[in-house]
């Protein structure tokens, strides 16, 4: 990785709800950054510099919020951005706010990503329609579901796959407080019997509509090797982007996300990533994104994905758990929704995970996001040994 | 820190451009900032844009701007949904980590399609101040009176930047309002805004920018007199009216001094003043003096003020006429928030 070292020294996240109707977007992210803080052992004075990520402003209908948060997140008199890369922008959140420690410029930097989502409709935010644009009046759900009709044309995969991450992401959230879907009985009959929104996508193949807040304070070496908890060194960063719609363009398994992969684990040193790390959070927000980004991300060969789904490797037990926390199909703040995959991703390899703790072999963690039409990538991986 | 340079600089304003989308509004600007580099597109490391989706009215206003990039193969990217200053900001960074060596950076808007001044007030505190819809130009007009009462100043001082701004605007074919005025005559128009009148506040714009950096002897190799970043530094203050000095800019104050304003003689200043008084304010707060540093020799924002993109002007006018041997050494400004609550400061050098 390019540049001075780094490390997650602290992480904060809220509980997530469809409606956190006991606080104002000021509380819902102070909320996730005083934990995180508590949790570096930090004070607010303490912080160098301030970097939010959220999805569109309209989902809440706030423009530039950095502005109206300022206060809230103890920016005052600090530099402070506002980065917005789609539906990875928790990913590239995390990844702006580390390039500060990893350039020298800061010690210590925390960065929040949130999102409000009972403040408006995502759906509706998502479906305006644009001169010149195709219209994407079903929201997101509309757009992916063909791509995924595609993976299972390829693939042959059979129709219950989803359905078998659709359970093991429920189940997972039943050891996870914070998530915000708890469905204690959940099976695939009850996911198959769900009504159809987008074929193949069922009800409970989709993620929900979330308000929740993600926070991490981020430190140089000196920083981390200070702190008396553990912490998770960045072994990697790296983010891709493609254009939404041009010919010949591969939508189900996007270049732009092999190409970040490939980066970040050149960084990191991954050559089998099925081997070299202990668990993944990746962004799933329909259930058949875990077998297409499972070949995407290399976890197997192009066609296999749907295999490995099915063989439980990716469950709790598997060689290869995936989505400890519940994922983003257990929880959707959308604009948080990558920094929770990257801050879970820490406090795995930290072992903080609580009841979803994966058992640590390697100690090395990935964490990915992804947004617009699967054409914005963020991926990081951490480590719990300092890198080389 | 590694050595960077803004290597090439190319923009567009017009006052309203309803016969092209965003995408095809960038593309000439995009292509004229890329060629003039003499960096090949494909060879730069980094790209990093800056938009509003409010402007476009629809949410991802800044993916338009991948089309324009030509983002194939994938490309290591970026947006901040701030002013393309802030873009620069992150690009230059990313080369301080030395992951790249170069950037291509980039911001634009449209202005004109919807009520500008309203859209603005989505920035306030969505509880307790947007409820009363305040528009930008009524909070910088409390602003400006706040500033009269405290400075001394007069609506002739004010009368006085607005018509330099319009007479320096003559050179630039990018202003929009521009012509061989006098303070006086600002001073007959009405006041539509106490204290502001229309030359005091500034023209809608739709526009792009795009600035291409580099780091060390690649910007050597490429520009004859590459116009060095010597310090970047941006600092946020309070949301609320009511909890800042209205009449100083403490963040701008701070931001040039950490970024070594005074370190040397400002022989150029570019200031995101968007109405008079607040060119009277951020001199006041970076220390210039006007009578040794030419401020907004290009017309500054009150001949032409392309939200999203006029921060990274301000950079791309000073770093010009650096490359182009008129100054040695300048300072660039941009803002973002009502009433200046959010300031970068870019200073910026030749050898």
């Amino acid at each position: 990785m390019a540049g001075k070292r780094v490390a997650v020294v602290g992480v904060g996240q809220t509980v997530h709800r469809t409606a956190r109707k006991d606080v104002s977007m000021a509380g819902l992210v102070r909320e996730a950054a005083q934990e995180a803080l508590d949790d570096a052992g930090m004070a607010w004075s303490d912080i160098d510099a301030v970097v939010i990520g959220k999805a569109p402003d309209m989902f809440e209908g706030v423009a530039m919020p950095e502005l109206y948060l300022a206060d809230a997140l103890g920016a005052v008199g600090k530099p402070m951005m506002r980065v917005h890369t789609a539906g990875s922008v928790g990913g590239s959140t995390s990844i702006v706010a580390a390039k500060l420690v990893a350039a020298g410029l800061h010690e210590r930097v925390l960065t929040v990503a949130y999102e409000k989502q009972s403040e408006s409709n995502a759906t509706w935010g998502l479906s305006v329609p644009m001169p010149f644009a195709a219209p994407l009046v079903a929201g997101a759900g509309g757009y992916f579901a063909p791509l995924i009709r595609a993976y299972m044309y390829r693939s042959g995969a059979p129709r219950h796959i989803g359905h078998l991450v659709a359970v093991k992401d429920r189940r997972a959230a039943l050891r996870n407080p914070k998530a915000h879907l708890h469905i204690p009985d959940i099976d695939l009959k009850m996911v198959e019997e769900s009504f159809l929104l987008w074929d193949p996508l069922r009800y409970l193949d989709v993620c929900p509509s979330s308000d929740g807040a993600m926070a991490m304070v981020l430190g140089s070496e000196q920083v981390a090797d200070a702190s008396s908890g553990p912490v998770a060194w960045v072994h990697g960063m790296a983010m891709r982007s493609e254009p939404t719609m041009f010919a010949r363009r591969d939508q189900v398994n996007p270049q732009a996300g092999k190409d970040c992969a490939k980066d970040v684990y050149a960084q990191a040193g991954i050559t089998d990533p099925r081997r070299d790390f202990d668990c993944a959070e990746v962004y799933v927000p329909f259930s058949w994104y875990e077998p297409m980004w499972l070949e995407n991300l290399g976890f197997c060969a192009e066609g296999d994905g749907w295999k490995l789904t099915e063989s439980g490797a990716t469950g709790p037990d598997g060689d290869i758990p995936w989505n400890m926390s519940g994922g983003v199909l257990s929880s959707n703040p959308i604009g948080a929704s990558g920094m929770v995959r990257f801050g879970e991703a820490a406090q795995q390899v930290r072992g903080r995970s609580g009841d979803y703790q994966v058992e640590l072999k390697t100690g090395r963690a990935l964490g990915q996001a992804y947004g617009g039409g699967s054409q914005f990538f963020s991926m990081w991986v951490v480590g719990n040994q300092k890198p080389a | 820190m590694r050595d960077v340079a803004v290597v090439s600089f190319a923009y567009s304003n017009v006052a309203r451009d309803a016969s092209h989308n965003e995408t095809e509004m960038i593309v000439p600007v995009l292509h004229e900032a890329v060629a003039q580099s003499g960096i090949a597109h494909d060879e730069i490391g980094f790209v990093c844009s800056g938009s509003l989706d409010y402007l476009q009215g629809g949410p991802f206003a800044f993916v338009a701007g991948l089309d324009a990039v030509g983002a194939w193969p994938p490309v290591r990217e970026s947006h901040v949904e701030m002013d393309a200053a802030w873009a620069l900001y992150e690009a230059w960074v990313a080369i301080q980590t030395g992951e790249v060596d170069s950037a291509l950076v980039y911001g634009f808007g449209k202005s004109s399609p919807g009520d500008l001044h309203e859209i603005m007030a989505l920035q306030l505190d969505p509880y307790y101040v947007l409820p009363q819809w305040p528009s930008m130009v009524d909070m910088a007009a409390l602003q400006a009176c706040a500033f009269l009462d405290a400075d001394g100043a007069t609506e002739k001082d004010l009368a006085e930047v607005a018509a330099r701004s319009q007479r320096n605007a003559q050179e630039n074919p990018n202003a929009l309002r521009k012509g061989n005025v006098s303070a006086d005559d600002v001073l007959k128009q009405p006041v539509t805004h106490h204290p502001l009148r229309d030359a005091d506040i500034f023209p809608i714009t739709d526009g792009s920018a795009a600035v291409v950096i580099a780091a060390g002897d690649l910007a050597r190799k490429v520009s004859k007199r590459p116009a060095w970043i010597r310090g970047i530094e941006h600092r946020i203050e309070g949301h609320g009216l009511g909890v800042r000095d209205l009449t100083q800019s403490e963040s701008t104050r701070a931001a040039g001094a950490a970024a070594g304003v005074a370190n040397g003689k400002v022989d150029v200043a570019e200031l995101h003043a968007q109405f008079s008084h607040e060119e009277l304010i951020l001199a006041e707060a970076l220390g210039l003096d006007a009578t040794k540093t030419s401020i907004n020799p290009s017309g500054g924002p009150l001949a032409a003020n392309a939200v999203m993109s006029a921060g990274l002007v301000r950079i791309g006018e000073v770093a010009r006429r650096i490359t182009n041997g008129a100054a040695d050494r300048g300072v660039a400004h941009a803002t973002s928030g009502p009433c200046l609550q959010h300031n970068l400061v870019c200073v910026l050098e030749g050898e």
